[in-house]
C-alpha cells in the first residue's frame, strides 16, 4: 500500500502497536535543554532509574544563557542555578552536554542539525515545541512535555497515536524579497493558528524543493504555530550534501547504507493525505504580523485590519484585544509603524544563511538612531562562521549589537527583554503578549525585513528598500 | 498521579481564544527546578497589576469571588497553544484546576494535562457558550463532570464528550505511564537488536 513519509517513519519505529488505543514508538534522538529537563532528571533520581540510552541523548544550554558576554555571572541567580543543575544532571546520568562554555553550545534546534545529530528517518524529540525544525531533514520530530522527557529517558520510547497527515504544497515562483519565513507566515495566516492541530504536515512543491536546508528548517520550525504535531520535508540531495561529513553523520559504509535508506523515505506518488493544501508562491508578499498570535499576519504592503472585518465573533474579539495590546489602530499602513528594537536570531532565523541575508541588506548602512538592533547567532559555530566571513564587522559598523549564541530575545528568559510598550521587528516565531518582555510588542518578520526596518526605523517593505538602495 | 473520576465545582469563564502557555505561565517562572509552587504565578500578567505579583488586577476572573475557588476552567478555541512547557499544567493544577472545557486545545498541552491528571473536555462552541452563561452565575452555576459516563452536567442539561479510551483509563486509574510502557521492555530490547543489524548508524 502506498505510504506517506510520515507513515513510513512511523511504521519503522513501532515497538508496540495498538491501532485502537495507543502505540509505543522508538525514539532515536532526545535533545535536552536546561528549562524543561530538571524535573525529569529529578524523577529519575526519585525512582532510582537511569537514562536508558545516554548515547542517543544530547543536552545544551540555550534558553537562559546571557548573550552580552561569555560570563555566567551575568545570568540571574535562578538562571545560573538551572544551568548548573543541567550540567550536574548530565554528569550524573552520563549525558553529553554542550554547556555554556562549550565551543559547540547553541540553540538546541540549531546545533542538532549543524552537528549532524539530526538525520532523515529518525524520530527526534525535545522538551521544546520548536522541535519540528528537525523535520526539515525528513525526520519525525516534535516537542514533548517534561513528563514525556522523563518517559523517553527511561524507556527510549513514547506513547503515541498515529496522527492524520496534511500535505502543504507550495508551487510557482517566489517574488524577489520573499523568503522561507514569509512562506511559513503566509501559510499560518491562510490556515490559522489551529489549522493543522493534531496533523503531521509534509511540506512539498517546487518552492520547498528549491529551498536550502536553512530555509526548510525555518518553514518546519513554525509548524507548531499552525498547531501541527510535526512538519517535515522529504530528504533529497540538498539534505545529503548538507549532512555529509558532519560530526555525528554516518561515516564510510554506514553513510552509503544510510543514504540508500533515506532515499526510500519520500512519500509514495499515490500516497493519500488526510488533507491537502495548495499554495501559489506568487501570492506571497513579505509578511508582517500585526497582532498577538502568529496567524494575525498580513502583507507588508497592507494595513492593520479592522476587527469588524472578521466574521467570526471570537476572531473579532481576539483582533480587538490584539490591537489594544499592540497599540495599533485599524487602517494604519504597516510600513508607517515605527519600531524601537530589532531582533535577528532564534531557532527560526538564527542560522548562518539568515545572518548572511540580513548582513547583505544592512551592509554600508546605519541603524536608525532610535533603534536598538540585536544580532544573536543561533550557535557558537554560526557565530564563528559569521566572523570568518566578516558579517560581524558589517553588523557592528551599521550599529548593531553582535551577541553570543542563545535564545535571547525570542522568549526573553535572560536579560535580553523589551521594555513595556517597546515595539520590535523580530525574526523569531511568537508574537504572544509579553513574549519578548512584559508589555513588549512583537512583529514577526524575515531577517531581510528586520534588517531593512532597523535602517528605516519602521516596518519596511524589503522590495522597495532594495529598489531604493541599488 | 491522582485519579480523575468525577468532579463538581465552580467554573471560571476565561473568555479569550488562543490562550498560549506563555500567558498561562510566563517565562520568568520557568527557572525553578522543582515541579511545585507554580500556582501563584498562573496567568501572572493578567492576574496581577504589577510585575512582582503583589497587587491583584481586580478585573481578572480569578481575582473575583467565587472564582478564586474554581476547579473547572472554561476556555475558548486553541487553549494552551505555543510552548510545550509542562509548567503550564503544573500551574493550573497547583491553583486547583482539575478540568478544562473548551472547543479545542493545542496538541502538546493536551498530552501534558493528561499526564498530570487534568481532564480536558472538548465540546462544541455553542455548548461552551451555554456553559459560559451558566458559569456567570458563580457558585450557583456549578458544573459537574463525570469521566466514566463522559458527561458534563450543568443547569439541568447534559453534554456528552468523547475522549481517547486509553487516556480515559489513565485518568480514571491515575496510571503511571512509564510503568505502563515498561511492560513492553522485551519489545524495546528486540527493537534495539534489530536496529543494530538493519540500521547500524542508529544503534
Amino acid at each position: 500500500m502506498a505510504k506517506t513519509m510520515y507513515e513510513k517513519i512511523w511504521d519503522a519505529h513501532l515497538v508496540h502497536e495498538d491501532k485502537e488505543t495507543v502505540s509505543v514508538i522508538y525514539v532515536d534522538r532526545q535533545l535536552v535543554h536546561e528549562v524543561t529537563s530538571p524535573q525529569a532528571f529529578e524523577g529519575l533520581r526519585i525512582s532510582g532509574r537511569k537514562v536508558r540510552c545516554p548515547n542517543k541523548t544530547f543536552a545544551t544550554m540555550d534558553h537562559n544563557v546571557p548573550t552580552r558576554s561569555k560570563d555566567l555571572a551575568l545570568a540571574s541567580e535562578t538562571s545560573r542555578r538551572q544551568m548548573e543543575q543541567l550540567k550536574k544532571n548530565c554528569d550524573e546520568f552520563g549525558v553529553r552536554c554542550f554547556d555554556f562554555m562549550d565551543d559547540d553550545q547553541g540553540v538546541v534546534h540549531i546545533i542538532g542539525p549543524e552537528m549532524g545529530l539530526t538525520q532523515p528517518g529518525m524520530v527526534i524529540v525535545c522538551g521544546d515545541s520548536h522541535t519540528a525544525t528537525h523535520g526539515a531533514f525528513g525526520a519525525l520530530a516534535f516537542g514533548i512535555g517534561t513528563s514525556e522527557v522523563e518517559h523517553v529517558m527511561v524507556t527510549q520510547t513514547l506513547q503515541q497515536k498515529r496522527s492524520p497527515t496534511m500535505l502543504i504544497s507550495v508551487d510557482g515562483e517566489l517574488q524577489p524579497g520573499v523568503t522561507s519565513k514569509d512562506v511559513i507566515l503566509y501559510i499560518i495566516g491562510q490556515i490559522g493558528t489551529a489549522g493543522a492541530t493534531g496533523y503531521v504536515v509534509e511540506y512539498a512543491g517546487s518552492v520547498i524543493r528549491d529551498m536550502s536546508m536553512e530555509g526548510r528548517m525555518t518553514v518546519c520550525n513554525m509548524s507548531i504555530e499552525a498547531g501541527a504535531r510535526a512538519g517535515m520535508v522529504a530528504p533529497d540531495d540538498t539534505t545529503f550534501t548538507y549532512l555529509q561529513g558532519r560530526d555525528f553523520a554516518p561515516k564510510g559504509d554506514n553513510w552509503v547504507k544510510a543514504v540508500s535508506y533515506w532515499k526510500t523515505l519520500k512519500s509514495d506518488p499515490d500516497a493519500k493525505f488526510d488533507k491537502v493544501i495548495k499554495i501559489n508562491a506568487g501570492d506571497i508578499a513579505p509578511q508582517v504580523t500585526w497582532g498577538t498570535s502568529p496567524g494575525q499576519v498580513t502583507s507588508v504592503a497592507g494595513e492593520v485590519p479592522s476587527p469588524d472585518s472578521f466574521e467570526d465573533p471570537v476572531a473579532r474579539k481576539a483582533a480587538q484585544g490584539a490591537l489594544n495590546y499592540m497599540g495599533l489602530k485599524s487602517g494604519v499602513k504597516i510600513t508607517d509603524i515605527p519600531i524601537d528594537v530589532v531582533f535577528i536570531g532564534s531557532c527560526t532565523n538564527g542560522r548562518i544563511e539568515d545572518l548572511r541575508a540580513a548582513a547583505m541588506v544592512i551592509k554600508g548602512k546605519k541603524v536608525a538612531p532610535s533603534v536598538q538592533a540585536l544580532v544573536v547567532p543561533g550557535s557558537n559555530r554560526v557565530k564563528r562562521q559569521a566572523e570568518k566571513e566578516g558579517l560581524d564587522k558589517i553588523f557592528v559598523a551599521a550599529g548593531c549589537e553582535w551577541r553570543h549564541a542563545g535564545c535571547s530575545m525570542c522568549l526573553a528568559m535572560n536579560d535580553d527583554q523589551l521594555k513595556p510598550g517597546q515595539r520590535c521587528a523580530a525574526t523569531s516565531n511568537r508574537n504572544f503578549e509579553g513574549r519578548q518582555g512584559p508589555g513588549g510588542r512583537t512583529h514577526l518578520v524575515s531577517p531581510e525585513t528586520a534588517a531593512a526596518s532597523s535602517v528605516t526605523g519602521r516596518l519596511t517593505d524589503i522590495r522597495i528598500f532594495l529598489a531604493n538602495n541599488k | 498521579m491522582d485519579p480523575f473520576i468525577t468532579l463538581t465545582g465552580i467554573a471560571a469563564p476565561l473568555d479569550r481564544s488562543n490562550v498560549d502557555t506563555d500567558a498561562i505561565i510566563p517565562k520568568q517562572f520557568l527557572r525553578k527546578i522543582e515541579r511545585a509552587g507554580f500556582g501563584k504565578h498562573l496567568f501572572h500578567e493578567w492576574r496581577y497589576a504589577d510585575y512582582d505579583g503583589l497587587k491583584e488586577n481586580p478585573d481578572f476572573i480569578l481575582n473575583k469571588e467565587p472564582y478564586r475557588k474554581a476547579t473547572i476552567l472554561l476556555a475558548r478555541d486553541n487553549f494552551g497553544c505555543g510552548s510545550s512547557r509542562e509548567h503550564a499544567p503544573w500551574a493550573l493544577y497547583d491553583f486547583g484546576f482539575r478540568c478544562i472545557i473548551a472547543p479545542s486545545f493545542a496538541d502538546i498541552f493536551y498530552n501534558n494535562c493528561i499526564n498530570n491528571g487534568i481532564l480536558l473536555v472538548r465540546l462544541k462552541a455553542d455548548e461552551v457558550d451555554e456553559l459560559f452563561a451558566i458559569a456567570a452565575f458563580g457558585a450557583s452555576g456549578r458544573i459537574a463532570v463525570d469521566l466514566e459516563k463522559q458527561v458534563v452536567a450543568a443547569a439541568g442539561k447534559k453534554y456528552s464528550f468523547s475522549i481517547d479510551p486509553f487516556q480515559k483509563e489513565c485518568l480514571l486509574k491515575g496510571l503511571n505511564q512509564i510503568g505502563w510502557t515498561l511492560q513492553f521492555g522485551d519489545n524495546i530490547e528486540a527493537f534495539e537488536k534489530k536496529l543494530a543489524v538493519e540500521k547500524p548508524w542508529l544503534a
